[in-house]
């Protein structure tokens, strides 16, 4: 019952990825910075869903579209419980979850205003911290901290 | 440590001919007194030539000229970069860019490294050793640059640290997360005067008015961290009092004669820690 009622809220498809395990309060954020607003491609979502793990959960299908590793760094950043599952031929053909970046490079913005990177034409570099269990952003230039909740990304 | 012992060496003999005419760009995109003039000065005693600009209005900057553009031209004319810079992280950016060595002198609101090496030789020869003082920071503690990097810095040398500021001024946590991660101990005060006898070290800072959205806030607290010469009466006598300059009324004139006033010599050791660092990268020692 409860199988078939879940499949009922998010439509299954036939090709693509599923973004399951997204913490309910971060969906809209991996939305944003996936910029699936613009895609053209079928996307299906739905938010605080029951999980047994995570007690609520943001789920995310889009077919078509299978993720690059600079993608999956930034759901790392934003959702680091997430798991991303390849669906081809409606057959789940890969599950993964997804890792946090020990650095990356010209995914993020400073949240600095000041940092030479916002002042100049500088590509960013950060090293990705774990501060009192929330991920940070070390800017490689200006050494300040960008929080989950500033993280722009390009 | 090995600068603080070729800064020792250049205190005894300032006048070595090491840089033998060798050209050292100190690039000042925005004003400075002591730093400029104390690295210009060290350059002079060590026989290099200086080239460069005070401000960034008598360079190309004012036309538009990129950091990078910049640099890489400063590049072609010298053996050495200086430069002081309004934005955070410039000084790494350009040491990325550039084919000489760059002297960071100070980018934005992050680093002042040259300053913070000149406070830890002026505490090192006032008390003999960096190791196991009572060090006292009074001030702004939020803001000032100088206090973050030498704090970080004394982390190394199990200092006590005594920080006194207006709540609205404390120690930042990501500071303080440093003194907690190397096992020290630091307390905090809004009292000036208790803290004093405890003290071997006292490192005043200005509070700027600024730095308060309420001038009420600050009418409030302004004067409640200067220190005057009768407050020295119950010090140790092996406290020195340090500031990194430009002072306004944070240290009364009357301390200036007070033989543990240092802060005019600590301005001095500036250009021997300055000698020793362009030596030092250089190769020269």
């Amino acid at each position: 019952m409860n199988k078939k009622r879940k499949e009922l809220i998010v439509s299954a498809i036939s090709n693509g990825t599923v973004i399951d395990h997204i913490p309910a309060n971060k969906l809209f954020q991996v939305i944003r910075i996936l910029d699936l607003e613009k895609s053209d491609k079928e996307v299906y979502f739905g938010t605080n869903l029951e999980s047994k793990k995570y007690g609520r959960k943001g789920i995310i299908k889009i077919s078509e579209k299978y993720f690059e590793a600079n993608e999956t760094d930034k759901i790392a950043l934003v959702a680091p419980t997430a798991t991303l599952i390849e669906i081809r031929d409606f057959e789940v053909v890969k599950k993964s979850t997804v890792n946090i970046p020990e650095h990356i490079e010209k995914i993020a913005k400073c949240f600095n205003p000041n940092c030479v990177t916002n002042k100049e034409q500088v590509p960013t570099k950060f090293k990705v911290i774990v501060v009192d269990g929330e991920i940070k952003l070390a800017c490689h230039y200006c050494e300040k901290n960008t929080s989950q909740n500033n993280m722009v990304f390009y | 440590m090995q600068i603080l012992e070729i800064a020792a060496e250049f205190e005894k003999e300032p006048h070595q001919n090491l840089l033998n005419g060798r050209v050292i760009a100190s690039l000042f995109f925005e004003p400075s007194t002591r730093t400029r003039l104390s690295f210009e000065s060290a350059i002079q005693k060590m026989g290099g030539n200086v080239v460069g600009f005070s401000s960034a209005a008598t360079s190309s900057v004012q036309k538009g000229e990129s950091l990078k553009d910049t640099i890489l031209t400063v590049c072609n004319y010298s053996d050495l970069i200086v430069m002081r810079h309004p934005v955070d992280g410039s000084a790494r950016y350009a040491s990325e860019v550039a084919s000489v060595p760059i002297i960071n002198a100070g980018d934005g609101a992050n680093q002042h490294p040259t300053q913070c090496l000149l406070d830890l030789y002026s505490i090192k020869k006032t008390q003999g050793t960096l190791e196991n003082l009572e060090v006292t920071f009074v001030g702004d503690l939020k803001y000032g640059r100088t206090v973050h990097s030498l704090v970080i810095a004394l982390c190394q040398f199990n200092t006590k640290f005594h920080l006194v500021s207006p709540v609205e001024l404390k120690l930042p946590s990501a500071v303080k997360r440093h003194i907690k991660e190397a096992n020290l101990q630091y307390e905090q005060y809004t009292d000036f005067s208790e803290v004093i006898p405890k003290s071997d070290i006292i490192y005043m800072t200005r509070i700027q008015r600024e730095r308060f959205p309420d001038p009420l806030e600050y009418e409030k607290v302004k004067n409640a961290y200067i220190l005057d010469n009768s407050m020295l009466d119950n010090s140790r006598e092996n406290c020195r009092v340090l500031h990194p300059l430009p002072r306004v009324n944070e240290i009364s004139v009357d301390v200036d004669s007070n033989p543990k006033a240092y802060y005019f010599e600590q301005a001095l050791n500036g250009v021997f820690v300055r000698q020793a660092l362009i030596a030092a990268i250089l190769g020269l020692k």
